[in-house]
């Protein structure tokens, strides 16, 4: 591709010197839109959503664990697209993304457990039980965490960005079980309350406040993988003249600070 | 406003440790995230540098003549 081709084309932003510094003028205003979307959250789901009629002040948990555990199928699934187009376009920033999301999606499955263990207790009696949907949403944990470690392990980053993108593109298969585990079995796990075709089961303040979580997650997602992306393109990257130049940069900021 | 009081609110009909519980644990996750995503640039910076002194680049990005020669 020539240059003028690349300033034509929308996909010079897949150009890592390109997305590095878009990246970080990007991320504080996600993390700022994040911030201020979690205060709105936070405050319809604890000053304007009721009380629930049949589970008293514990469905509050709702406002985290709906939209972590969405955030953590979503993020699966972005990374099993970034792989694939990794494999298939040959790019090297797909690849870095697909990694850079893994982190924050295995936080997201950890804390939809984690809230679900805590909500599970009061209403079903058991924090833990192996029921189809809890039991696919911690296979989604343990493959977030092979995907991280198996892409760590492997020293050459070619190999270990190929060996990611197969876990990620056969652990995808995962998401849609868990998605639709409450359908078909018999399971402890309530159904989904939000769908494309059904009114919502819910009050529409409890709803609103779910949602504007999710959009929080969103929000913060992207700012935290545009954070991370950063640091793992200068050391793929450094052995270019544009990593060099940018250094050069921050060695002279740094000596004259001293 | 669904709260009587503050110590009602923090008490959340009973079910304190749990709601949180929940959203405790949560917070610090994100926050813990947050503080290593930030220092992980800083910290690759610092090692690039140390990298390419090593392998003796000058600022200008050419390897030291010195190197080349051995």
């Amino acid at each position: 591709m020539t240059p003028s081709d690349r300033g034509r084309s929308l996909f010079r932003f897949a150009a890592p010197q390109v997305f590095y510094p878009l990246a970080g003028r990007l991320a504080p205003w996600f993390a700022a839109l994040a911030a201020v979307l979690t205060l709105a959250g936070l405050w319809l789901g604890f000053f304007v959503a009721p009380t629930d009629a049949t589970q008293g002040e514990v469905y509050r948990v709702i406002f985290i664990h709906v939209p972590a555990a969405w955030m953590s199928m979503f993020i699966y699934l972005i990374m099993a697209f970034w792989a694939a187009v990794g494999l298939v376009m040959n790019t090297r920033l797909s690849f870095i993304m697909s990694q850079a999301l893994a982190p924050t999606g295995a936080m997201f499955c950890f804390v939809a457990l984690w809230t679900g263990a805590l909500w599970g207790k009061p209403t079903w009696g058991a924090y833990w039980v192996w029921d189809a949907r809890l039991t696919s949403q911690l296979l989604l944990l343990f493959l977030y965490l092979g995907f991280i470690a198996l892409t760590r392990a492997i020293e050459d980053p070619r190999r270990a960005d190929r060996a990611g993108a197969i876990i990620a593109l056969v652990g995808a298969v995962n998401v849609p079980i868990i998605y639709f585990s409450v359908q078909w079995w018999n399971t402890l796990h309530q159904g989904a309350s939000v769908s494309l075709t059904k009114a919502p089961s819910m009050a529409t303040t409890m709803l609103a406040g779910m949602l504007v979580m999710a959009l929080a997650a969103w929000a913060y997602t992207i700012a935290v993988v545009l954070w991370r992306v950063r640091p793992m393109i200068l050391e793929r990257e450094r052995h270019t003249e544009w990593v060099g130049a940018l250094l050069d940069q921050e060695s002279t900021e740094r000596g004259g600070r001293a | 406003m669904q709260w009587e009081s503050w110590s009602a609110f923090w008490e959340m009909g009973g079910a304190a440790g749990f709601v949180w519980g929940s959203y405790g644990v949560t917070f610090l996750l994100v926050a813990l995230e947050l503080v290593l995503v930030l220092r992980r640039r800083k910290e690759a910076v610092r090692k690039l540098l140390r990298w390419r002194r090593a392998i003796g680049k000058d600022r200008n990005g050419r390897t030291d003549a010195r190197m080349e020669s051995q």
